[in-house]
């Protein structure tokens, strides 16, 4: 069970003059203070772990998130930022005496410019918006995290978001150009712009994926490309996950990079061809699924050289789309994998490490091991291209007994990962899940290192405090979450 | 700087220990290739990573290389060469351009603590972009990781993107580990005859906002020439497989009529020129900066560096590039700030005579708030400010 810092005596005590304080800055029904109406807050994505706040502001312009701030700062009570909540560390997990504040409000789309390839949004905008507010023009933006429909492109940069399509166009931090973001103290800065590679420290850098400790991003400036002539995926099923992993190899090793390379092993083909009806060979093992783009031609040449590559590993069966229904048809089951594992089992954490790909055959065989160790089922659907695991694992929320389990079997597929060379959080976040795991890959000066890091751009700790880092050394009184 | 007190440690240990002993100051560099940027560093002392050698890791199907700081850029793209593959930001030797052809080669140390990227870069990744992982020494002599060797890492803050372009001024760069790329089979470059700079950055634009994958656009103005080109002219590059690049170019030139295609090793020496900004060759006296802003915005910051200091120029990443060389003059410095600010840009004083650089702010200054932050966070990684003092800003 995770633990979270005790509130502040002081800070629940004046509560009500708090609240007042902030419905002054945030007028009209910005400020929510109601239980039931808080309710939604008190989870994110990992809904294993609940908290009501104190209260939750949803400001709607940078300026209102200055002043919340530094009131915030000048009254010692802590913030922890949200997006959509769709993060699955928990890294949006409120406390106790913490506002939350919500970007859902700041919604708009501030520029769009074709000729110079960029999108400036506010930070509630969600990633799927601002590919809608450009793809008229045959644009998109290419980070495409699984809750992209909901996920905003605020909560995407704090955590660097990835996605299956990351594998060529690279995660967030590549398709940034620069952010507005709020300090601890209601400074408003301008990091990077509408140009790359600003000279000095690179802010945006350590901004992006800094999960909400450094400070409140308002607007964000990216960029957007122009998308192929087509893509087209396939299919290829394997009779084990060593053979499959050896085919991922022999792929990337090819020279053509597909724009995405998804892997699934047996439990997550049966589930997800139960649920989604795809055609999914269910006497595989393994299945890839390799999507490439550009005119028809050059979709045919390389869909045709990628089966070559594979039918080198004895598949069991190809599928080469010849539509975009065809496509569509093949995707349907991995796009719909999380919701498949849903329907099985009660209940799964998903788990996010990433691992040098040469470690697959291995790393897939410990995991089936522990599976059997733990008595409890795990899938596993993953970008195989970049190494980044996805195992879901199967348990019941309401026997608290499963859920220990499933917390340690995941811990332990973590720390594979980063034996075999590999970290704890590919796409995910640290948050508050994965935060006591961090010693397993940092050492003491390392971890400290960040913290000091940290704490220059917020000395007293306020910004989404028990989150990424340990909370051992931090001094705080530690209470278990609900 | 004398020699007899250049400290040249051949181990991490040894980077630490100098740093752990050093009583006063250090410049920290690799082989020197970038000592004429920004300001001229405040120490006495020398300490530099060109004996940490060698490449400890490289895995070529999981596209992934470490290199101790000191590799040089050609020993590692002699490695990548033998299994087709490359640094896909292709970062630059910028030797000819600084004053520093004496010097070794760029190490790739060098390079991420300055963050050069060449003409890739227009594709989304920033030589800091493709660093997975770093090991380096901090002010206080620790040794310290961060990131690591697989793709895609999210775990705790991202201090490889603090080291990359932080000029040795947050930490001494040990190894470095990189995420690599395919070498494309093909190559091939349509340069396109243009009336100016507002022409050719539409070319460009033409071309990137086109679904053709192009890896590199960039413009010769009049006045400069590489690889038998004469600009002005605005060049456009594909790499990809030999069918893709064939039937690309065709949709290209159908596009932007009038031009002449470049094919393989021809197109490989124009894009390294542009790379290096070879086109350039700056005198004793002139100075060299760079400027990066939104290209829609490049004609009009041309036409004034033109017209305030009558700089030559060179364009690249779409227009978002500006290479000017001029006057090593406050005055002149005065009016590339100026034109930078006035496109929305920002700029570096790549080269200049000390006491130029030295006088003036050869990066934008940072508002108050974040000045301040910038100045604990160089605590946090460096407390005693042994790390190359008055590199970037003075006094920091």
């Amino acid at each position: 069970m995770i633990a979270l810092p005790l509130p502040k005596p002081e800070v629940l005590g004046r509560r009500n003059e708090i609240l007042a304080g902030l419905r002054a800055l945030v007028p009209g029904d910005g400020v929510i203070t109601e239980p039931l109406r808080l309710r939604p807050y008190e989870t994110d994505g990992l809904s294993a772990y609940r908290q009501m706040p104190l209260a939750v502001v949803l400001p709607t312009s940078t300026e209102q998130v200055a002043a919340v701030l530094r009131f915030c700062r000048d009254n010692g009570v802590r913030v922890v930022p949200r997006g959509a909540g769709t993060s699955l560390s928990g890294g949006a997990l409120p406390l106790a005496d913490a506002v939350v504040v919500g970007m859902m409000r700041m919604n708009r789309i501030l520029e769009v410019s074709f000729e110079d390839r960029l999108a400036v949004v506010e930070a509630g905008v969600t990633n799927l918006g601002i590919t809608k507010a450009v793809e008229g023009q045959g644009f998109f933006y290419a980070p495409d995290p699984s809750s992209q429909l909901a996920c905003m492109i605020g909560g995407n940069v704090m955590m660097n978001s990835g996605g299956a399509h990351c594998l060529k166009y690279g995660v967030t931090a590549n398709n940034l150009l620069g952010v507005k973001i709020v300090t601890v103290d209601g400074e408003v800065l301008e990091i990077g712009g509408a140009h790359l590679d600003a000279a000095g420290y690179d802010w945006l850098g350590i901004i992006t994926g800094s999960e909400g400790q450094l400070g409140i991003v308002t607007e964000v400036t990216v960029r957007i490309l122009r998308a192929a002539e087509g893509q087209r995926a396939m299919l290829a099923a394997f009779r084990s996950t060593e053979v499959a992993g050896a085919a991922v190899d022999a792929i990337m090793a090819s020279g053509v990079i597909p724009v995405a390379l998804e892997f699934m092993d047996r439990p997550c083909i049966h589930a997800c061809e139960a649920f989604a009806h795809a055609g999914y060979p269910l006497d595989a093992e393994a299945m890839l699924i390799i999507e490439v783009e550009g005119s028809a031609e050059e979709q045919d040449a390389l869909l045709e050289s990628i089966r070559g590559i594979c039918a080198r590993f004895d598949p069991i069966s190809m599928r080469v789309a010849t539509s975009a229904e065809e496509s569509t048809a093949i995707w349907k089951g991995r796009k719909g994998a999380f919701g498949a594992v849903g329907r099985i089992s009660p209940d799964y954490l998903c788990m996010d490490g990433t691992i040098p790909t040469g470690e697959l055959p291995h790393v897939l065989r410990r995991i089936g091991e522990m599976s059997e160790e733990y008595g409890l089922g795990v899938a596993n659907v993953f970008h195989a291209g970049d190494g980044n695991l996805h195992p879901l694992i199967m348990f019941d929320a309401n026997d608290p007994e499963s859920f220990r389990r499933a917390e340690a079997f995941g811990a332990d597929i973590l720390r594979l990962c980063v034996e075999v060379g590999g970290c704890l959080t590919g796409e995910h976040g640290v948050g508050v899940e994965k935060r006591d795991l961090m010693p397993v890959q940092f050492t003491a000066p390392e971890l400290a290192q960040q913290r000091r890091v940290k704490s220059a751009f917020d000395p007293d700790w306020l910004l989404n405090p028990a989150k990424v880092f340990p909370l051992e050394g931090n001094g705080a009184l530690t209470v278990a979450a609900e | 700087m004398s020699a007899v007190l250049d400290l040249a440690p051949s181990t991490e240990e040894g980077v630490a220990t100098a740093l752990r002993n050093a009583a006063a100051p250090l410049a920290v560099e690799g082989s020197g290739t970038t000592l004429g940027m920004l300001r001229p560093v405040q120490a006495s002392r020398t300490l530099s990573t060109r004996n940490l050698t060698g490449i400890t890791l490289y895995r070529p199907q999981e596209m992934v290389l470490s290199a101790r700081a000191g590799t040089t850029l050609p020993e590692i793209e002699a490695a990548l060469g033998e299994h087709n593959q490359i640094l896909v930001p292709e970062p630059p030797d910028l030797r000819a351009l600084l004053g520093t052809e004496g010097a070794p080669p760029p190490t790739i140390g060098g390079l991420v603590a300055a963050n050069l990227s060449g003409p890739r870069r227009i594709t989304g990744f920033a030589l800091r972009d493709t660093v997975l992982g770093i090991r380096f020494v901090n002010g206080a002599g620790e040794v310290l990781r961060s990131g690591g060797r697989v793709h895609k890492n999210v775990t705790g803050l991202d201090l490889c993107k603090l080291l990359a372009g932080s000029h040795g001024t947050l930490g001494v760069i040990t190894e470095v580990t990189l995420k690599l790329g395919p070498a494309a089979p093909r190559t091939a470059t349509l340069a396109v005859p243009v009336e100016d700079e507002a022409a050719g950055i539409a070319a460009l634009s033409a071309g990137l906002t086109s679904p053709y994958g192009v890896t590199g656009a960039a413009m010769l103005p009049a006045g400069t020439a590489a690889a038998g080109l004469s600009g002005p002219v605005a060049l456009l590059r594909l790499e990809d497989l030999e069918a893709s690049v064939n039937y690309r170019m065709a949709r290209l030139q159908g596009a932007l009529p009038g031009g002449r295609v470049l094919e393989g090793d021809e197109s490989r020496a124009l894009w390294r020129a542009i790379r290096d900004a070879a086109p350039l060759s700056p005198g004793e006296a002139e100075a060299v900066w760079r400027l990066s802003l939104r290209p829609s915005a490049a004609p009009a910051a041309v036409r004034a560096l033109r017209g305030a200091i009558g700089a030559r120029l060179l364009l690249d990443w779409g227009g978002g590039l500006i290479w000017a060389v001029g006057p090593a003059t406050e005055a002149a410095h005065e009016a590339v700030v100026g034109a930078a600010r006035a496109a929305g840009g920002t700029f570096t004083l790549f080269r200049a005579p000390d006491p130029l650089r030295a006088a003036v702010a050869v990066i934008p200054p940072e508002p108050p708030a974040l000045a301040a932050i910038a100045a604990r966070v160089k605590a946090a990684l460096d407390p005693t400010g042994r790390l190359n003092p008055g590199r970037m800003r003075p006094g920091a």
